[in-house]
């Protein structure tokens, strides 16, 4: 399994992400925005997480008119699957390629820390190793997490099972966390090759550094 | 030609800079406020001559770069 990484001016979590990966037995190639496309063999790209251009004018606003996007975004329309974590996650929102925005948190914070999420649909190749309703616990670490979408494209979401990921206290009840709507945490897109998440699943990927429940979601690419 | 373009965040869709700038203007004593929204107001100097090519074309910026419009609402002012 060959994962392309992608790195802006301004992401910083690319090498976070090549260590999990490594470590968890696959091949990375860490791939500069500027790159007109992607290497042949890729099976998966993930967007890494950071913050690209500065966030400047919006977090992920600049990022999308890169030209390795115009790959990213044909690769994904053909049916490639592609991760986006925290900054990633943005910017496959600016693309178009996950529906809805994020905007700053409620709170104004930025939140640093622990977090329980809790597995709402494993319908998909990113969740297929969790259980339905389990609980996870990934760090979170952003500004700009606070999830919209509209009633409509909410419902649409639901029906789908295109709801992931969901920010929970440890008995599983659903917290607002950063006033995302439904206290959202991850999402995908209608034919489920396409997953965005705030939380960072690189992260937590050793218990002897607070969590391993990151593995089952990275490991799951490759199963 | 300039093109001053306002973002703002739609109706509906929380504000969070604004309730907490309206809380602090009601911390201070300004207690007539009903709401507050904070937008972006960004200036273009434009090489264009022609207001109405200028204005579309500030449009189409708006609505690929400026906005996203999946959350923001914007307006175009050209000023000579």
């Amino acid at each position: 399994m060959s994962i392309a990484i992608l790195r802006f001016p301004g992401t910083n979590c690319e090498f976070d992400t090549e260590y999990a990966f490594k470590k968890l037995g696959f091949k990375t190639t860490i791939v500069w925005h500027n790159e007109p496309s992607l290497p042949k063999d890729t099976e998966l790209v993930v967007v890494a997480g950071g913050f690209s251009y500065g966030d400047y004018l919006r977090s992920g606003s600049i990022a999308k008119f890169s030209p390795i996007m115009k790959d990213v975004i044909a690769y994904a329309k053909n049916g490639g699957e592609v991760l986006g974590i925290c900054n990633g996650f943005q910017i496959l929102c600016e693309a178009g390629l996950l529906p809805g925005a994020l905007k700053r948190n409620t709170n104004l914070h930025f939140i640093s820390k622990y977090q329980h999420l809790k597995v709402i649909s494993n319908n998909n190749s990113f969740l297929k190793k969790c259980e339905k309703d389990e609980i996870l616990n990934i760090p979170i670490a952003h500004a700009d997490g606070n999830y919209y979408i509209d009633d409509d494209g909410l419902e649409k979401l639901k029906k789908n099972d295109q709801i992931l990921l969901q920010y929970v206290d440890n008995a599983g009840k659903a917290v607002a966390i950063n006033g995302s709507v439904e206290s959202i945490a991850g999402i995908c897109n209608e034919s489920k090759n396409v997953f965005g998440l705030m939380p960072h699943p690189e992260r937590a990927i050793e218990a002897i550094l607070g969590s391993s429940d990151g593995v089952k979601m990275l490991e799951s690419f490759g199963a | 030609m300039k093109a001053i373009v306002n973002v703002y965040l739609k109706n509906g869709v929380l504000d969070p800079q604004g309730k907490a700038v309206h809380h602090a203007l009601g911390s201070l004593g300004f207690l007539g406020v009903k709401d507050v929204r904070i937008g972006k107001q960004i200036v273009l100097e434009l090489e264009a001559t022609d207001e109405q090519k200028a204005r579309e074309e500030v449009q189409e910026m708006s609505e690929t770069l400026l906005a996203n419009t999946v959350i923001e609402d914007f307006n175009i002012e050209i000023v000579q």
